[in-house]
């Protein structure tokens, strides 16, 4: 944003310093992911940076505790990584295939009372998690699957619907219904014309609206910390449990690769919006 | 007459056969919204309803000691209770003693009246020997709390089956001996400064919030796409990012010999043996939940700044205004909706957080939902924490309303 050769010496001044403002502010959002990083290749069991890392010198970084996260004998991120990845896969394919369901009812123009079942069924995202676990903690006891596999799964595909919902009908207000009447006048069933048709149109929204369930189920702490046992830990438990212990450089190390990971899953959301954006035909 | 009926191709009126047409749409999209509504009220709607029915449920007591209400249930309460009565407390009390079932019972009642416990942990092991006559007589030899009139109206008093004691807890309020609602004594009075801690670090974070979201969703909206995309990653990567790995590294950052406290240092405003404890306390809670929280407030002003055509404040310009009013009467009035939806959104998940203040918080940072998950694994006072949780919900849901009818749940935006 280049400024006219006119502009005043004070406007000017200003300019620059809301400029300067901003670079603050975005320096504040993204600088704190980034000290983990180096702090991960620490050769030294500190987490602060050493003499030797700040002069650069090869020999103060190390791979140890990504190797120690693998390896490392007492470290139950292996089990953990696996009770997260099969949490997050059943409780993706549930809260994708409700969400998306409820949220095709939500937008037939037929529905009755829309706003009111909007808010219950958003509802999960707004209770506060402390609330939600000990109302769902209560709930799995009294039906014995507390510390079960089934009831974190279930806790997150409640938790992870609304994020559904929310993308899908958000993809849904730009829909042509005209297709599917179409469709229909050629004589295709209506399970027939969601496949061929509906899916492939609102598909982007049904996979963002997958990735933040699934990221949801993969980050979440407090819903499984009142129902996990011992079996049933996940990679946000042992981060829990290690970070209140001690900040270790195998956390920071864990942390590093969930922050690759997440990049990874926001390039792709980027991605999708955009193909979502593209196919309705809204140009932004 | 009325007009001659139009009839449909099947020799249905028209009117009808559109009604029913109508009804089949509505049961068919409801058909659609069922499974998920079905499954929420099962797993989520009725388990928060029996939370809430938790706090209240008081009857364990009634339950325990049921002859024994039943007895006093025609008792005067002016002087100590007659023979039956006590016949009736031995017939309840002494097969949970053998049993060893009494506990809870202690605890309980030792909350109505401090003195019950151990009275009742005296009796417990008296109880064996008793002769089968003379109750009254032996239970007052036993302990003091049976000679004592205010006991048997203490015991009286918890015989209604729902109570909203805890709360009256929650608020640092209590019942006194004639059932009025009094404050907890000066000591015990902590559930008050914690709600106050709790609403005062959400407001501040939310203001915080707006104050650096403002400017940056500004200079997002305006700034060329191929700029504003790049810069938009600073803010997306964060909300992407797990919340335990944002925690950390605020812990790494905020710790006694870390980076901040280097460049505080550095920049001389604290001596090197005197470094500022920046975490465990409400200032580690205070910065890390703004930088966490913040791009929940820069994604519904951006969504909102976009809309507003850069033509209008040069309209203003050209009519007179300098960037500075112009601001203020056009822009500014435009971006509210934005604002209201940011800092409610904001304020409604800082309001309930509870990672980042039980890692970075200490006990002087803790919030509502730490004390909540203290009373539900720790000290296992379930009630209570139903209490506190159902108090905390009832803000929350005031709040989502309030969002509701100003902003529309429809208008939540995800990245």
């Amino acid at each position: 944003m280049a400024l006219p050769n006119h502009t005043p010496w004070n406007y000017r001044v200003w300019h620059y310093t809301y400029l300067f403002f901003c670079g603050l502010v975005f320096f504040f959002l993204i600088a704190p992911l980034f000290v983990i990083l180096p702090l991960s290749f620490n050769a030294e069991q500190y987490i602060h940076f050493s003499a030797k890392m700040l002069a650069l010198d090869p020999e103060g970084f190390s791979l140890r505790w990504y190797e120690d996260m693998i390896y490392g004998t007492k470290n139950p991120w292996g089990l953990a990584t696996k009770n997260s990845l099969i949490i997050a896969f059943f409780a993706t394919i549930g809260s994708t295939v409700l969400g998306t369901v409820a949220a095709l009812g939500l937008s037939s123009r037929h529905m009755p009372y829309k706003a009111a079942f909007m808010a219950l069924l958003i509802s999960p995202m707004i209770v506060p998690l402390i609330i939600s676990g000990t109302a769902i903690f209560f709930f799995m006891a009294k039906v014995g699957l507390a510390a079960t596999h089934t009831g974190i799964i279930i806790a997150h595909i409640i938790l992870g619907t609304p994020f559904v919902v929310i993308t899908v009908t958000a993809t849904l207000t730009g829909f042509d219904h005209s297709v599917t009447r179409a469709a229909a006048s050629l004589g295709s069933n209506p399970v027939n014309t969601f496949r061929k048709i509906t899916l492939p149109l609102i598909m982007p929204g049904v996979i963002s609206g997958a990735l933040f369930a699934f990221v949801t189920s993969f980050d979440e702490v407090i819903v499984v910390l009142f129902l996990a046992g011992l079996d049933n830990t996940t990679i946000p438990i042992q981060m829990w449990v290690g970070l209140r212990e001690q900040l270790s450089p195998t956390i920071l190390a864990v942390a590093t690769c969930l922050i690759v990971m997440s990049t990874l899953i926001l390039v792709s959301a980027e991605l999708l919006r955009r193909r979502s954006d593209r196919l309705r035909g809204i140009n932004r | 007459m009325s007009q001659e009926q139009i009839l449909s191709s099947d020799g249905i009126p028209l009117e009808e056969s559109l009604k029913k047409a109508e009804r089949k749409n509505k049961l068919k999209a409801f058909f659609l919204v069922g499974p998920l509504l079905l499954f929420l009220l099962i797993t989520f709607v009725f388990p928060i309803g029996d939370m809430l029915f938790r706090s209240v449920d008081d009857r364990m007591i009634t339950k325990m000691l049921p002859n024994t209400f039943k007895a006093l249930e025609t008792w005067d309460g002016e002087e100590l209770p007659s023979e039956e009565v006590y016949k009736a407390f031995y017939d309840d009390f002494y097969p949970l003693a053998m049993a060893k079932k009494s506990g809870k019972l202690y605890q309980r009642l030792n909350y109505e009246k401090s003195g019950f416990s151990s009275g009742l942990k005296k009796t417990n092991r008296k109880i064996k020997k008793f002769e089968k006559a003379n109750y009254k007589e032996q239970f007052m030899k036993t302990h003091k709390i049976w000679r004592k009139v205010e006991y048997w109206t203490a015991l009286k008093n918890t015989a209604p089956n729902w109570s909203y004691a805890k709360y009256l807890k929650g608020l640092d309020l209590k019942f006194d001996e004639d059932r009025n609602i009094v404050q907890q004594d000066e000591d015990r009075r902590i559930h008050k400064i914690l709600w106050m801690r709790t609403l005062n670090v959400a407001f501040w974070v939310t203001v915080f919030c707006f104050i650096l979201a403002y400017p940056i969703s500004h200079l997002l909206a305006t700034l060329p796409m191929k700029y504003s995309n790049l810069l938009m990653i600073c803010v997306l990567l964060p909300f992407w990012t797990s919340l335990l790995v944002r925690t950390s590294s605020w812990m790494v950052l905020l710790q006694q010999q870390g980076p901040v406290n280097d460049l505080i240092v550095w920049l001389g405003l604290a001596a090197d043996d005197n470094r500022p404890e920046l975490m465990y306390n409400v200032i580690g809670t205070f910065v890390a939940m703004t930088q966490i929280l913040l791009p929940f407030m820069v994604l519904p002003l951006y969504s909102v700044m976009k809309t507003i055509s850069p033509s209008l404040m040069r309209a203003g310009k050209s009519l007179g205004g300098t960037p500075l009013i112009s601001f203020i009467k056009i822009y500014f009035p435009l971006t509210i909706p934005g604002i209201g939806a940011g800092c409610l959104l904001v304020f409604i998940l800082a309001i309930g957080y509870y990672i980042t203040p039980a890692l970075v918080g200490g006990a002087s940072g803790s919030l509502i939902s730490n004390t909540i998950a203290y009373h539900m694994k720790s000290s296992l006072d379930w009630a209570f924490a139903s209490a506190l949780g159902t108090m905390l919900l009832v803000g929350v849901l005031a709040i989502y309303w309030v969002y509701n009818k100003l902003v529309g749940i429809d208008n939540i935006k995800l990245g």
